[in-house]
């Protein structure tokens, strides 16, 4: 078996899984729906594992696979690229989606719709792999595209839900308006560079990274172009501000799928292209300053959304906006590799997150709202603890996996000369606090305090009545759990070596010699336990300390010394206004712009003006000559008679 | 033997077999007629394929030519030829067609025998005119479809169908007549009405334009282009699903693939002087019908709108005179050949069952239609571009063609990212998801497996084309690059 047909079966398994599943599901017995997708996506994640070794060792696979079409002098083709960056990511793909393919057996287990679902996140897995693997700008886009689709299918899997198909549409949309930009960038690479395939185009970038391009009588780097308009589409599917609105809104959706989907894998599908990009992304300073920002801005105000919400897989989502604004902030600062490592430990616990909340919904008889919760360490042990673990992970503690990638993603903001570095470290370090107080507060609320859903509710609440307590999920949930929670404490203490000292990921990532950050973060790096040490004494732990003690005090002691002004709760509540503006300004004024359009142009102009106009115009033109047509001999010879008397009388005056 | 007759074949049989179900129709039951028109349609798309077995895709001329003098003192022939460019449009036609034939007596109470007849001779026509080589044979093709598809309006159409179908004819006759005129005149100029003598004439600047106009106005308004746009809107709402397919799938085909046959190679000094105009109206199309798309209340108005938006990439490929636009546009209308046809199938699977066509009277079909409602999700996706289904290919190949022109264009054209998925998905949430909105939705049984059949077959051929495009760019690539060639040459 070549190589090239062995990794073939890395997407293929999980498509396979999720057509079988989808077409024969509902007629097999329930569990072929689940025992199928779970065997093939497993069989992935041994074959990515593989994959990961073998490019760990310096074998950097690049083929086609089959020729899509072509046109003229372009041969576009599929085909696969695996190297340490997209085995890294497959790897993390097939482990958490096998996880929550697992899951989904406890969380979904009455749902009608049982093998449907599995067969929407097999197909997301396929969907998924195909984008890492590419090795092209066209597969990407694929597959891109391929996991906004899903994702779309599974916001809106409780198709009844009112709340869920308005999400799916709207992430869909916001998705389509970053699509917009990533096209124009596909369609100028194709341009300029004359090939779509990421080799092909890297090789050429020298002859064209001074390149400059006129628009509207100025010009522009054709560089900046591009990484701006690549970046665009990333700002979509990685829920960067402005375009971050759907992602929250996506929680509509089963939670698995928040996990799978909407935490570990796709929305960090941005955060993968912008680094596979890098060589052309780090010919423009503007563009990187632009990414700079955009991070910064997604990193602070997102989190500090996190705090306001009641909703347990809400505050989850905006964390994860916010984290996500970390990422971005590491690519801004050529520190690719750090976004890459804050994406893979992020994936693991953010992942647990999702999935504990879950766990905690259905022992909450699917109540979501975190003030009816309280004290569900006494109830949901397993449960409890791996939340606890992937929360220290999350604010970054010592030796937890996330410490190990966000104190390295701020250690570099600090050494960064770029324009805005001094902004995004101001926002990533105030962001630590904001993280440690959203997750504590959470934290807190969830699993300690009082037990808030026994106080006497209205009929028709759904959710736990007053007087049951809540079980243990089963195992099939559970073990997920267990099996994220080890990762998401150990997997920064062993990998941060290799990340930071070895070519591992920088020699499929190109930063540029005069951006230093990355590599004064690597000169101070003195193994992972010194750098845990060294890291207490810095101003992010005791920021993170700080905020552990803020939401102590508030929200378990509940001290109320701040009262926060009614002008900024009003914004918090509107979510700075950005749903506000597109679903009351911008949204009616295209229907606007199209009603017009319709029923002043098409219709009242073109058809009633012209169309019926030239109708009309005939037919008063023929009213006209009917009433000549009196059907009277001396009338027409009269006619004649005057006709002849006018013609000879031209022809005499033109003669004479 | 065969052979040598193949194409008048693929043209005289649909026909002969129309008149036959015609003649036979008044001494058999309702039932016999069906079987027997399906049989018939299915005969006329199998004949087709040799034609597509035996296509040499390495040869960039015409193949499997007849000429036989026809009104010799004229100098007009009956003459024949396939190039790649008409192969696949004649596939679809004679598919197209039996679908629509196969899915007839779903719908079609009232004299079923003459309206499968009229779909029979109306393919026929449709491949004649696909496959003529000479240009009075070809005007006689074109004007003859008219009748077929004028009947199918006026007789099976809805309750404003004079109308329409007076709209709809006149629209199109206007524009004929100017096409005729342009024949006589390179009659004039080169003693012959073969089309192959039209390209190679030298003319000069002003009679190109003139010509390029001529022929403009009579295929503007077959795509149709905006303005020249609003006949198809009223006949697609009063014609009868079975009409809507065609229309969509094939005859606003027959105006792009005239363009490429006639006007483009005959005048390309006046193409050339007038693309700018010609990419501005293709824009306008794809912007503005798309806006109009998104606020339209009657669901096959929508799909109406999003055909003309949709057609307006294709003609934006064609006008922009790079591989990359020319084959975009191509892939574009074969593609919008099956999704188009798919939609309008699915509205008449609701019109069947609802007799309304109205969007506010539905909601939560996939509740009572599971099936019928994954499928409308596909083809809405499909609408939309979506990658891995035919409708991506052409918009993107056109979008890339686009950007070699200019990168506001490009730009322009790839709103419909934004839009086309608007349209779509927001018609996909108000009929499709929900909880269902009347009893009656509720109680609606999901699809036959008659339309199981028709919606399969649309959308398998939907995904194959999205996966692996060059089934047809291979068909089309020597014949494209012949006629760009043609039409990069000054004829001054």
């Amino acid at each position: 078996m070549t190589l090239l047909s062995l990794y073939t079966l890395i997407p293929m398994l999980p498509l396979l899984a999720s057509v079988i599943t989808g077409l024969f599901g509902s007629k097999l017995p329930k569990a072929f729906s689940h025992v199928l997708p779970i065997l093939f996506v497993f069989g992935s994640f041994l074959l990515s594992l593989y994959a990961l070794y073998i490019s760990s060792h310096g074998y950097t696979f690049n083929e086609t696979l089959f020729r899509w079409l072509t046109v003229g002098q372009y041969d576009l083709k599929i085909g696969f690229l695996i190297d340490n960056l997209s085995a890294l990511m497959m790897v993390v793909v097939t482990f958490v989606s096998l996880m929550v393919h697992v899951y989904t057996i406890g969380y979904m287990k009455d749902d009608p719709g049982y093998g449907r679902f599995f067969s929407f996140i097999s197909l997301f897995t396929f969907a998924m792999l195909m984008l890492v693997m590419s090795n092209n700008f066209l597969q990407l886009f694929f597959g891109w595209e391929a996991v906004g689709l899903v994702s779309y299918l599974l916001i809106g899997f409780w198709y009844q839900k009112p709340t869920a198909i308005h999400a799916n549409m709207k992430a869909f949309l916001v998705n389509r308006v970053g699509d917009f930009g990533f096209l124009l960038g596909i369609s100028l690479i194709l341009f300029w560079f004359g090939s779509l395939d990421y080799i092909d185009v890297f090789n050429r970038l020298d002859a064209l990274s001074e390149q400059n391009v006129q628009m509207m009588g100025s010009s522009f780097s054709l560089m900046t172009l591009i990484a701006i308009l690549l970046f665009i589409g990333a700002m979509g599917k990685s829920a960067q501000v402005p375009l971050h609105v759907w992602l929250p809104d996506s929680m509509e959706g089963p939670t698995p799928i928040s996990a799978l989907i909407h935490a570990a894998t796709m929305v960090t599908a941005g955060i993968f292209l912008v680094a596979r990009v890098s060589p052309i992304v780090e010919f423009s300073e503007t563009a990187l300053s632009f990414i700079l920002i955009i991070g910064s801005i997604t990193a602070l105000f997102m989190g500090l959304l996190g705090i306001f919400q009641s909703d347990i897989k809400r505050v989850i989502a905006y964390s994860t906006l916010s984290q996500l604004g970390y990422m971005t902030i590491a690519l801004g600062v050529s520190s690719y590799s750090l976004a890459i490592f804050h994406l893979f430990t992020h994936a693991f616990f953010k992942a647990l997150l999702f999935l504990g909340a879950g766990s905690v919904i259905i022992g909450m008889h699917h109540e979501q709202n975190i003030f009816s919760m309280g004290n569900l360490r006494k109830y949901m042990p397993i449960t409890w603890i791996t939340f606890l673990l992937a929360t220290l992970a999350l604010v970054g503690m010592p030796f937890f996996s996330g410490f190990y990638s966000k104190e390295s993603i701020i250690e570099a903001v600090k050494y960064s000369e770029m324009m805005g570095s001094s902004f995004a470290y101001f926002c990533a370090v105030i962001g630590v606090f904001i993280t440690s107080l959203y997750s504590f507060r959470l934290y807190l609320i969830v699993f300690h305090g009082n037990e808030n859903w026994r106080a006497p509710k209205s009929k028709h609440h759904h959710g736990l009545g007053s007087l049951e307590s809540p079980h243990e999920s089963t195992w099939v949930v559970t073990l997920p759990l267990i099996l994220l929670a080890i990762p998401s404490v150990i997997i920064g203490f062993f990998t941060i070596t290799p990340i930071l000292t070895t070519d591992f990921l920088s020699n499929t990532v190109w930063v540029r010699e005069t951006h230093l950050a990355l590599a004064l973060v690597v000169e101070h790096f003195q193994g992972p336990v010194a750098m845990a040490l060294h890291g207490v004494l810095t101003l992010p732990f005791w920021l993170m300390i700080f905020g552990f003690v803020a939401a102590y005090c508030i929200y378990y002691k509940k001290y109320n010394w701040i009262k926060l002004p009614r002008m900024i709760k009003k914004i918090m509540d509107e979510k700075y206004g950005f749903d506000r503006l597109n679903e009351s300004i911008i949204a009616p004024l295209i229907l606007k712009l199209g009603r017009f359009l319709w029923n002043f142009i098409d219709v009242k102009f073109i058809d009633n003006g012209l169309v019926n106009g030239v109708a009309r115009l005939i037919n008063s033109f023929s009213l006209v000559t009917k009433k000549i047509q009196t059907g009277y001999v001396s009338h027409y010879a009269f006619g004649m008679v005057m006709a002849l008397i006018a013609f000879i009388s031209y022809f005499v005056i033109v003669w004479l | 033997m065969m052979m040598n007759f193949i194409l008048s074949i693929a043209i005289w049989t649909p026909i002969s077999l129309g008149i036959l179900l015609l003649i036979l129709q008044k001494n058999l039951s309702e039932n016999i007629i069906y079987k027997l028109g399906n049989i018939f349609g299915f005969i006329s798309f199998l004949i087709t394929i040799p034609l597509y077995i035996f296509f040499d895709t390495t040869y960039s001329g015409f193949q499997f030519q007849e000429i036989s003098p026809w009104i010799s003192h004229f100098s007009i022939q009956y003459h024949l030829g396939l190039d790649g460019i008409s192969l696949p449009l004649v596939m679809l036609t004679s598919f197209i067609t039996w679908l629509v034939i196969f899915i007839s007596s779903n719908s079609i109470s009232r004299s079923l025998g003459s309206y499968i007849a009229s779909f029979l001779i109306l393919s026929g026509l449709m491949i004649g005119v696909f496959l003529a080589l000479d240009a009075i044979l070809y005007y006689v093709f074109w004007e003859a479809m008219l009748i077929p598809m004028f009947l199918l309006i006026g007789v099976w159409g809805g309750p404003n169908r004079v109308y329409a179908t007076i709209k709809f004819f006149l629209y199109t006759v206007l524009g004929s007549l100017l096409m005729l005129v342009a024949f006589i005149y390179l009659f004039n100029q080169t003693g012959s009405f073969s089309i192959v003598d039209f390209y190679t004439k030298q003319l000069s600047l002003n009679a190109q334009v003139f010509l390029f106009i001529a022929f403009f106005m009579a295929f503007a308004v077959k795509i149709p282009m905006w303005p020249v746009h609003t006949w198809l809107p009223d006949a697609h709402v009063e014609a009868p699903t079975g009409g809507s397919v065609i229309l969509a799938a094939i005859m606003l085909k027959l105006g792009a693939y005239s363009f490429i046959r006639f006007a483009m190679p005959i005048a390309p000094d006046g193409l050339l002087l007038l693309k700018p105009y010609l990419i501005a109206i293709s824009l306008i199309a794809i912007v503005y019908i798309a806006l109009v798309a998104i606020v339209q209340t009657d669901m096959k108005k929508l799909i109406a709108y999003s055909s003309i938006s949709h057609m307006g990439f294709v003609t934006l490929g064609l006008f922009m005179l790079n591989p990359l636009g020319f084959e975009g546009g191509y892939v574009q209308m074969i593609s919008h050949g099956f999704i188009s046809a798919a939609l309008f199938f699915s509205i008449g699977v609701l019109y069947d069952r609802m007799h309304t066509r109205e969007i506010k009277d539905y909601g939560g079909v996939i509740n009572s239609m599971p099936l019928f409602g994954s499928f409308f999700v596909l083809f809405a996706m499909a609408n939309s571009g979506l990658p891995g289904t035919s409708g991506f290919v052409g918009e993107f190949l056109v979008i890339l063609g686009a950007m070699q022109e200019n990168f506001w264009i490009a730009f322009l054209a790839a709103l419909t990212l934004i839009f086309g998925a608007t349209y779509s998905l927001w018609l996909v949430k108000r009929i499709i998801f929900g909880v269902a909105k009347y009893k009656k939705i509720a109680g609606l049984i999901d699809l036959n497996a008659k339309e199981f059949f028709v919606m399969s077959a649309l959308a398998g051929l939907t995904l194959i084309i999205g996966i692996y495009p060059a089934l047809i760019t291979d068909i089309t690539n020597q014949s494209s690059i012949v006629m760009l060639e043609l039409i990069q040459q000054s004829k001054i």
